[in-house]
């Protein structure tokens, strides 16, 4: 169910803006990567093109491949809405649909592309979406309220269901704690733990006791210059980038020498 | 779009009670205290302007409503006003039926598929539309439209004569209850598009994105965020159009050929009038109680316009919790 990531010369660009260059990287199945690095220097952007989501803005554009058990994402032939179904994200911002019930914003992926199910199914996979997501206990009593007033922690977790709802092989995060509190953010590390039993976990974040506590691996991205584009300085083993890591900007970075 | 009043005190006026601030604060209170009785004044100025347009037709009314049927020079009241209620909900609805499913199709286009320069030269023309007297609707309506549908009304009812709204005897001159609600159509399209055009581009980023990242095609994403998110939005507008098609005078004087029958067929010459089309075409000749009569279906206008608001109203409240306001 889960699957390999591997980028190949992977240029990213926005318009004329060439915002990240030449990343090679492979991501296992079943770990938890996390992308570190300071602001601007490319992890969302690298990230959205996991998925095909980077194209979705106007004017931007990638060169090069992404590999997802060897099939390249960017062939002609693939479509990017298949893409996303097997590649799913979760973003900075809680974002259920707020003109849908809880249950219906766990469906929604589902219900997509003409697909039907019956009532007794969706039953089901909301309960097994929302258990998996460490939030059923909290709504099985409410889940024809409406998503949008659940608490923050609550929403990004209900995102989580959603996401996982259509089983995909990848779940990419997009800083998915930055707009939580310490109890719910704890609550959705906790739940980090459990998907990477049966998915690719990529994560960007800023906090590095996160990073250290959920990745099994660490990317750290970095700009050469204001301006420049940037790049993948270095990737391993979580433990060997936050004790002995093989790049200077790295240690800078992680010891928080670093502008 | 939701009838929601922000409260427009609180943040202002607690707060800590240092000493230097306090000109600060008392002032921006002032400014607020402004603002409030402002938006106060305007909100009961829109009531005294409605209460004085109720309390004239009422008024007005009241002695057609009372009357002896024998002193009133268009017979009894309700039987006088029934076709002519009939008539103005019917080219509405019909006119509606048109004009919203191609309002959102244009209002989507802009916001969502056309390239940029595309859409903003498409906004000016909707916008230019929107500008068109309504004189000159019902001059291109008799002139254009009408000898132009025939053909088509022909065909209609020849094809499709079994449903019983295209059956019966073809109207001549192509001047029937059809070809006015086009012409409304035509009118309301640009208050519509306009204003959901507007909703749709308001869309967050944040749920299109969420709904493009589950797999969604552009169409699907139109349907799970775009659509739903802008319901109160094209409700709202809807609404609008429909109080400009229901009260539309001139160009249904103009165009529609009437007669005195409620009718459901849309291609004969049976025509049922609307209430501002006749109020307008009979006003010239009445006199005495017949003047209170035509202010008294004016008064039916009123009521049916406030009913048909009322409910929009009912609806989007109703559905709030989901609206996406929180
Ligand atoms: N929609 C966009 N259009 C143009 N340029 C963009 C867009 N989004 C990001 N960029 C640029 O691309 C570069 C990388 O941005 P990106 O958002 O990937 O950085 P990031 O590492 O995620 O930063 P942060 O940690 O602040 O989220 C930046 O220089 C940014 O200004
Ligand atoms: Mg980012």
């Amino acid at each position: 169910m889960s699957k390999r990531i591997e980028t190949k010369n992977l240029d990213i660009y926005y318009g004329k803006f060439h915002a990240v260059q030449n990343v090679n990287m492979t991501i296992e199945p079943r770990s938890v990567t996390a992308f570190i690095g300071s602001s601007g220097c490319g992890k969302s952007t690298v990230l959205r093109a996991l998925n095909r989501m980077h194209e979705v803005i106007n004017g931007a554009y990638v060169k090069g491949e992404v590999l997802l058990d060897g099939v390249n994402l960017y062939d002609k032939k693939v479509d990017p809405v298949r893409v996303r179904r097997q590649v799913g994200m979760v973003f900075q911002k809680p974002n259920p649909f707020p003109t849908m019930s809880i249950k219906e914003n766990v469906l929604a992926g589902v219900r997509l592309n003409n697909a039907r199910i019956s009532g007794k199914q969706a039953d089901e996979l909301v309960e097994s979406s929302l258990k998996g997501a460490n939030l059923w206990n909290e709504v099985k009593d409410r889940l024809d309220n409406p998503g949008s007033g659940l608490s923050g922690g609550q929403q990004q977790r209900l995102v989580i269901a959603r996401a996982i709802a259509v089983s995909p092989e990848v779940i990419l995060m997009d800083e998915p704690c930055s707009a939580l509190d310490p109890i719910s953010t704890l609550a959705v590390e906790d739940l980090i733990q459990v998907l990477r039993d049966k998915y690719t976990v990529v994560i960007v974040t800023h906090n590095m006791q996160q990073a250290a506590r959920v990745s099994d691996v660490t990317a750290f991205f970095n700009l050469e210059a204001q301006g420049k584009p940037g790049q993948l300085i270095e990737m391993g083993p979580t433990d060997k980038i936050f004790s002995n890591p093989e790049e200077k900007s790295t240690e800078d970075y992680i010891t928080g020498r670093f502008g | 779009m939701s009838t929601t009043t922000q409260p427009s005190t609180g943040t202002a006026g607690g707060g800590s009670g240092d000493d230097h601030h306090e000109i600060i604060h008392s002032s921006k209170r002032f400014g607020e205290r402004l603002f409030t009785q402002l938006t106060k004044g305007s909100g009961i100025g829109i009531l005294v302007i409605l209460a004085a347009v109720a309390t004239f037709l009422v008024g007005l009314s009241i002695p057609a409503l009372t009357a002896d049927v024998k002193d009133l020079p268009y017979g009894n009241f309700w039987s006088y006003v029934a076709p002519f209620a009939f008539g103005t909900v019917w080219a509405a609805a019909l006119a509606m039926v048109m004009a919203v499913p191609v309002s959102l199709g244009i209002a989507l286009f802009i916001s969502h598929y056309a390239p940029k320069r595309m859409a903003q030269t498409l906004g000016y023309i909707i916008d230019l539309l929107a500008a068109v007297p309504s004189v000159v609707f019902g001059l291109w309506g008799i002139n254009t439209l009408a000898p132009a549908v025939r053909p088509l009304f022909l065909w209609l009812n020849e094809n499709l004569g079994w449903i019983p709204l295209f059956s019966g005897a073809v109207s001549g001159t192509g001047r029937t209850v059809l070809t006015a609600a086009i012409v409304l159509a035509v009118m309301v399209l640009p208050i519509i598009t306009a204003i959901t055009r507007e909703v749709f581009l308001q869309t967050p980023r944040l749920h299109e994105e969420a709904s493009l990242a589950l797999g969604a095609t552009k169409w699907e994403m139109i349907r799970q965020a775009v659509i739903p998110f802008g319901m109160p939005g094209i409700i709202s507008a809807s609404m609008l159009g429909l109080g400009r098609a229901l009260g539309e005078t001139m160009a249904v004087a103009m165009v529609l050929s009437p007669d005195d029958v409620i009718n459901f067929r849309v291609l004969t010459s049976q025509n049922p009038n609307t209430i501002a089309s006749n109020i307008a075409l009979s006003f010239p000749e009445a006199y005495g109680l017949g003047v209170n009569q035509l202010i008294a279906t004016g008064l039916v206008l009123f009521i049916i316009t406030l009913a048909v608001n009322m409910t929009a109203r009912w609806v989007i409240a109703r559905r709030s919790e989901f609206s996406g306001a929180n």
